[in-house]
């Protein structure tokens, strides 16, 4: 067993939020054991939201850029319609939202957390902040004031998805702390561009994407070891697993609990064989 | 029809040519799709580290036939790293299967027209072994035109006319049509999908059209396949890849 902010889970691998839809793994698999510890949602915005436009994903060397923009029924319908189904699941449901200001993260959290079936709540920070252009999450101080707002508000475990795209993420993982935050998970995707074919314009119709994959796994391995020297709070860590070394790499450096996200699109059942391995390079320490 | 959870490793059992296009037979003691569903298939060696250090997903396969022995066949086209990989597989190598995944075509009501284009006339194969139909198929020239074989009785036209009609099979389809009206099950590139489309919906007969879409993960997870339809974005894994004309926008 692994504790968590509190909450007792089976393992340590959990999903990295938007990388498995267990409403929709249903239609196509039936019955399943799902293979994570917790479940995340994606993430929920107060409206509903279309998401960007297709094109939307680019294979890259060992990874791959999305550009899905946040496709979702917003709050009133993830409570009316997702949330009623994810309660079914055998694990802890942690919901994952997103505020373009501080008003509608205290609006999301406020309702999210007077659900039963929600044990945590994960803050999705990598928005514009609309007033400077800058991500909430790559500026520490604002990370901090944000969840100072929030705090009073949740008596739920409050996860700061930490942003990779920023010069000092050990300082806002020290924000989000200070701020009040429970935990932090790290690392989100790294904004990367994909060209169309033979020109130069983006490819993506959103634009910019985020990088994910095995691409990014070192770097997820440097950032969870700079925030690990930074705060006390607990670390989930992902980027790029897809084996058991690589999680227990990220246990080594701080974290834990390990997210898989990408893999899981290669093999929905990535997480479980994972856990596997995982548990395996602690039975070869033990010998 | 849902697939069992996970990948699993199946075995290449043959490899074959025809025309310009590669048959993949893969032991697979679980297939059982429906015409239209899919498979995310990747070559379990030496997936990654081709052109460009690519492959790194599985592609989504069109189920060309899936027998009740246990064998599934695709039909490739080499076109990228991952199509090249996987059309070079040797029989005995290992295949990763994800699927079958997503709604196929359901039985038409009555005889149908099987349109396809190109590479896309892969799950049309299948539909006509279930329910029969007169098919309609447009290639590139003759080379690909060969591929034509595979379906039974099938009248083809080509681009550069090198074999069958001149032209392009909408023209076949309009003249079919003008014979007897008749449902259509569609599969091909998109601008074959939108002349079926608007030619089904001005005559009002039903047309199931099969959508092809990079993917990432074909299970509903990455959100990165979806279409724009009458009711807003669509995943085409999960909502399709078969939808009806009147459903896309």
């Amino acid at each position: 067993m692994t504790a968590f902010c509190g909450i007792e889970l089976r393992h340590p691998l959990i999903n990295a939020s938007g990388c498995f839809d267990a409403i929709a793994a249903r239609r196509a698999f039936g019955d399943f054991a799902l293979p994570f510890s917790a479940y995340v949602s994606k993430t929920i915005t107060l409206a509903p939201r279309q998401g960007n436009p297709p094109p939307r994903l680019w294979e890259t060397p060992a990874g791959m850029i999305n550009s899905i923009g946040l496709p979702n029924r917003g709050l009133a319908g993830y409570l009316e319609h997702d949330l009623p189904a994810l309660a079914q699941l055998p694990v802890p449901v942690i919901t994952n939202v997103m505020g373009s200001t501080v008003e509608e993260f205290c609006e999301l959290v406020e309702a999210v957390a007077a659900q039963d079936a929600v044990a945590a709540i994960e803050l999705n920070v990598s928005c514009p902040n609309v007033a400077t252009g800058l991500d909430i999450g790559a500026d520490p101080r604002e990370l901090e004031s944000l969840l100072a707002a929030l705090r009073p508000r949740a008596a739920k475990p409050l996860i700061v998805k930490l942003t990779p795209n920023t010069a000092d993420v050990g300082a806002c993982a020290a924000g989000a702390e200070a701020g009040g935050a429970d935990a932090v998970s790290l690392i989100n995707t790294l904004r990367a561009r994909a060209l169309a074919p033979g020109g130069s314009a983006p490819w993506l119709g959103g634009g910019n994407g985020g990088l994910s994959g095995p691409a990014i796994r070192p770097i997820a391995l440097a950032q969870v070891s700079l925030v690990a020297a930074r705060v006390e709070i607990p670390i989930i860590g992902m980027g790029g697993v897809a084996h058991g070394r690589d999680a227990r790499d990220l246990l080594d450096a701080g974290a834990t609990l390990v997210a898989v996200g990408t893999e899981s699109f290669r093999d929905p059942a990535a997480a479980g064989r994972i856990a596997g391995e995982l548990q395996g390079t602690f039975s070869q320490i033990a010998r | 029809m849902t697939a069992p959870f996970g990948r699993r490793r199946a075995v290449a059992l043959e490899r074959r040519r025809v025309g310009r296009y590669v048959v993949i037979a893969a032991a697979d003691e679980l297939a059982r799709a429906q015409p239209g569903q899919f498979y995310m298939v990747s070559a379990s060696e030496r997936w990654g580290g081709g052109e460009g250090e690519r492959p790194f997903l599985g592609r989504a396969l069109s189920v060309m036939r899936a027998g009740e022995e246990g064998r599934v066949e695709f039909l490739l086209e080499d076109v990228g790293p991952g199509t090249h990989r996987l059309c070079e597989l040797e029989p005995g190598e290992g295949i990763e299967l994800v699927g079958p995944l997503g709604r196929g075509f359901t039985a038409p009501d009555g005889e149908a027209l099987l349109v396809g284009g190109g590479i896309g006339i892969a799950p049309l194969i299948g539909a006509q072994e279930q329910w029969g139909g007169l098919a309609l198929l447009g290639f590139r020239d003759a080379g690909h035109a060969q591929a034509g074989a595979l379906v039974a009785g099938a009248l083809i036209a080509t681009d550069d006319g090198s074999s069958g009609h001149h032209g392009l099979v909408p023209e076949l389809l309009i003249a079919e049509l003008d014979r007897a009206p008749r449902p259509i099950l569609a599969c091909g590139p998109p601008a074959m999908l939108d002349a079926v489309r608007a030619i089904a919906l001005s005559r009002d007969v039903p047309a199931q059209l099969a959508l092809e879409a990079p993917m990432a993960c074909g299970f509903g997870a990455c959100w990165g396949c979806v279409v724009a339809t009458v009711d807003g974005y669509r995943r085409v894994c999960v909502d399709g890849p078969v939808f009806a004309a009147e459903a896309l926008a």
